[in-house]
C-alpha cells in the first residue's frame, strides 16, 4: 500500500512539473518542449498505473472480507480491513491433506534457497575463475558446452536427472533439488564470474605468483575480497531464480518438500472448497515478498545482474 | 595450450581442475549425457520405467497425431510471435521514453521492472484473478454499465492463449526494456547531435540510424525472448491448468504430463526432443550472426 501511495505521489509531482513547464508563454521554444512533456509524462505514468495495478488488486483483494469481495470490484479499496486471510494462508490454508498453510513451503523454500544459493556461487565463482587465469587444456571447450547447455530445455534433462538423483539415492529430498539448482545455475554464473576475473588486472595475478601464492590462496585472499560486487549480484540473480522455480520443484520433491511456489500453485489451484480468492491473494502476496523485498532493497545491484545475465556468449 | 610442455601435464594445473571438476561434470554428463539419453530414448517405447526397447520413429508419429500436442504447438507460434513482436516493440518504446532525460527515472524504471522479479506462478495467479470474469474487468465494465461486455479471455478457448500472453507481456517487457536502455545509452551522443543539425525528425532517427546501430543488443534481446518463450510452463499452470480443455496446453507442460502424469516417458522424450529441436533452429542463426560479426570486428 505504502509502496502505491508513494508512486502516485511521485506521479502527481511529475504532473505538477510538466505543467509548471507550460507557465511560461511567448517566442521562445519551451512550449514545445513542454508539449512534448506532457505527453511524455503522461504516458509513462499511464503505463506505470498499469504495471501496478496487479499489486494493488493482490494487496486490497488480500485485505478485503470474502462477503466484500462478492459485492464489489477488484479495484475498489477495502471498506474493512482485514488480515485474517493473512494468517489463513500463512498457517492454515489447505493443499490436499496438508492444512498448516504456506508456513511449510515458505520453510522449505528457505532451506532450499540458502544452501543451492551458496553452493552454486561457490563452485561457478572457482569455476569462472579457474577460467580467468588457470586455464588448463579443454577448460574452454567444457565452458562452451556449458554456455550452450544453457540453452537447451530444461524439459530434455528433466528425466536423465531423476534417474542420476535416483542413483544417488537424494531424489525427492531437498538435498536433490539443491544440486538440480546448482547445475543449472551454473552456465550463467560461471559466465558472470568468468567475465569479471578476466577483467582483475593481469599484474597483480602475477605479482601474487610471484610471492608463491597458488591457486587457493589467490582465490581467498585476493579475488574474493576485490569481487565482492559481483558476488552481491549473483546472490541476487540465485536468490530470486531459485525462489521462482516451479519446475524443479514440483518434478524433484515430494509433497512434503515442495517449494513454495509449487505449494501456493495447490493452495490457489485446488478444485476442492470454496474459492476463498483474499486467502489466495494473500498467499499470492506472500510468496512474492521475498523476490520483491531482494528486488527493492538491491535497486541498480538488480539490473547490473541483469545485463550480467543479457550478455551472453 | 602451454608453450613450454613439461613431463606431467595431467597434474599441471592440478588445482584448477579439481575445482572445474563440477563444471566437468555437469558439461559431460548432465548437458552431453542427458540430451543424448534423451534422444535416444525417445525411440523406445518406454511406458513407467525408461527401457530400450527401439521402435523407431512409433513416438514422434503418436506425437504428431496427437491433437494435444498439435494445440500446444498452435498456441506456442501464437504466444511466440505475439511475445516476440510485442515485448520488442514495447521494450523499445518504453525504453526510449526513459531515455529522454526525464525526471524520476529510477522510479519509473523500477515500476516497470519489478514484475520481472516475480515469479510465473504469481503473475499467473494474479492475472488469474484480473481476468475472472465474475470479479475482474469484465464484472467491472458490466457494472459501469456496458451490460454486453465480454471479456473472459481464460474460460474462451479461442483466446485463451491472449490471456496468458497478457500475463507473460506485464512480467517480462521490463526485462527487455532494461537491455534496449541499456543499448540506447551506449549509442554516441554525437549520433544525436549530427541527426539534429541535418534535420532528421526523431523518430527516423531512431528508425533509420538508432535501431540498426543497436543490432547487437536487438539480437540478445530476441535471444533471451525467445528461450523464455520455448520453456513457458509455471505461467500456463498457474493461469489456466492448460485449460478450458486442452485449450492453453503448451509444449513444455505436454512434456511434464507425458513423463510424470501419464507415465508415458517415450512420449515425453520425443516431446522434449522436438522441443530441443526448435531451439536448435532459433540458435544456430544467432550463434552464425554472432560468430560472423565477431570475424569482422577481427
Amino acid at each position: 500500500m505504502a509502496d502505491t501511495g508513494a508512486i502516485n505521489d511521485t506521479g502527481i509531482a511529475a504532473e505538477a512539473a510538466s505543467e509548471a513547464m507550460v507557465g511560461p508563454r511567448g517566442a521562445r521554444p519551451r512550449r514545445m518542449l513542454s508539449r512534448r512533456n506532457i505527453f511524455l509524462y503522461g504516458t509513462l505514468i499511464v503505463v506505470a498505473v498499469y504495471y501496478l495495478l496487479p499489486l494493488y488488486v493482490m494487496i486490497v483483494t488480500s485485505v478485503k472480507g470474502m462477503p466484500e469481495i462478492r459485492m464489489g470490484n477488484i479495484f475498489a479499496p477495502p471498506v474493512e480491513i482485514t488480515f485474517e486471510p493473512w494468517v489463513k494462508a500463512w498457517a492454515t490454508a489447505c493443499t490436499g491433506l496438508n492444512c498448516d498453510g504456506l508456513s511449510r513451503g515458505f520453510w522449505n523454500s528457505v532451506r532450499i534457497t540458502i544452501p543451492s544459493v551458496l553452493l552454486s556461487i561457490a563452485i561457478a565463482s572457482l569455476n569462472g575463475y579457474a577460467l580467468a587465469h588457470w586455464r588448463f587444456k579443454g577448460a574452454n571447450t567444457f565452458f562452451t558446452i556449458l554456455i550452450v547447455g544453457a540453452f537447451i530445455p530444461y524439459q530434455v534433462m528433466l528425466y536423465p536427472l531423476v534417474i542420476i538423483l535416483r542413483e544417488m539415492g537424494i531424489y525427492g529430498t531437498l538435498t536433490g533439488l539443491v544440486l538440480v539448482h546448482t547445475i543449472f545455475g551454473m552456465p550463467i554464473l560461471t559466465l558472470l564470474f568468468r567475465n569479471y576475473f578476466t577483467s582483475v588486472p593481469e599484474e597483480l595475478f602475477k605479482a601474487a605468483r610471484v610471492d608463491g601464492a597458488g591457486f587457493w590462496a589467490i582465490y581467498f585472499k585476493i579475488m574474493l575480497p576485490m569481487s565482492l560486487p559481483i558476488f552481491v549480484v549473483a546472490m541476487i540473480i540465485q536468490v530470486t531464480g531459485i525462489w521462482n522455480d516451479f519446475l524443479f520443484g514440483v518434478v524433484y520433491t515430494k509433497p512434503d518438500t515442495y517449494p513454495m511456489t509449487v505449494q501456493l500453485n495447490n493452495i490457489v489451484n485446488s478444485v476442492q472448497g470454496v474459492k476463498e480468492y483474499n486467502v489466495n491473494m494473500a498467499a499470492t502476496i506472500i510468496t512474492g515478498l521475498v523476490p520483491l523485498i531482494v528486488y527493492f532493497a538491491s535497486g541498480k545491484l538488480f539490473v547490473r545482474g541483469i545485463a550480467a545475465g543479457a550478455v551472453k556468449g | 595450450m602451454p608453450a613450454h610442455a613439461r613431463p606431467n601435464q595431467l597434474f599441471r594445473n592440478l588445482s584448477a581442475k579439481i575445482a572445474s571438476i563440477p563444471m566437468i561434470l555437469t558439461a559431460l554428463v548432465v548437458f552431453v549425457g542427458g540430451t543424448g539419453w534423451t534422444i535416444v530414448y525417445s525411440f523406445t517405447n518406454s511406458k513407467l520405467l525408461p527401457r530400450l526397447n527401439f521402435v523407431g520413429l512409433d513416438q514422434y508419429d503418436r506425437l504428431w497425431s496427437t491433437s494435444k500436442w498439435i494445440i500446444s504447438l498452435q498456441n506456442l507460434l501464437i504466444y511466440g510471435v505475439c511475445m516476440l513482436v510485442l515485448s520488442l516493440v514495447i521494450g523499445f518504446v518504453l525504453a526510449a521514453l526513459l531515455d529522454q532525460k526525464i525526471r524520476f527515472e529510477n522510479t519509473f524504471r523500477t515500476i516497470f521492472l519489478y514484475p520481472f522479479a516475480l515469479s510465473f506462478i504469481v503473475t499467473g495467479l494474479v492475472w488469474q484473478w484480473i481476468l475472472n470474469p465474475d470479479f475482474g474487468i469484465q464484472s467491472i465494465v458490466r457494472g459501469l454499465g456496458w451490460e454486453s461486455f465480454n471479456f473472459d479471455p481464460l474460460y474462451n478457448a479461442d483466446i485463451v492463449i491472449f490471456g496468458i500472453l497478457i500475463a507473460g507481456l506485464w512480467q517480462s517487457s521490463g526485462l527487455i526494456m532494461c537491455i534496449m536502455l541499456a543499448g540506447l545509452r551506449g549509442i554516441d551522443e554525437e549520433i544525436w547531435k549530427a541527426a539534429r543539425i541535418d534535420g532528421i525528425p526523431t523518430w527516423k532517427t531512431y528508425l533509420f540510424i538508432v535501431i540498426p546501430m543497436m543490432r547487437p543488443v536487438f539480437i540478445t534481446a530476441l535471444v533471451l525472448i525467445s528461450t523464455g518463450i520455448v520453456r513457458v510452463y509455471d505461467l500456463v499452470v498457474a493461469q489456466t491448468g492448460g485449460g478450458p480443455g486442452i485449450a492453453s496446453e503448451v509444449p513444455a507442460k505436454y512434456v511434464y504430463d507425458s513423463m510424470f502424469l501419464a507415465q508415458n516417458l517415450g512420449q515425453g522424450f520425443a516431446a522434449s526432443t522436438m522441443m530441443l529441436l526448435a531451439v536448435i533452429i532459433v540458435i544456430v542463426p544467432w550463434a552464425y550472426l554472432e560468430f560472423g560479426g565477431r570475424k569482422r570486428h577481427g
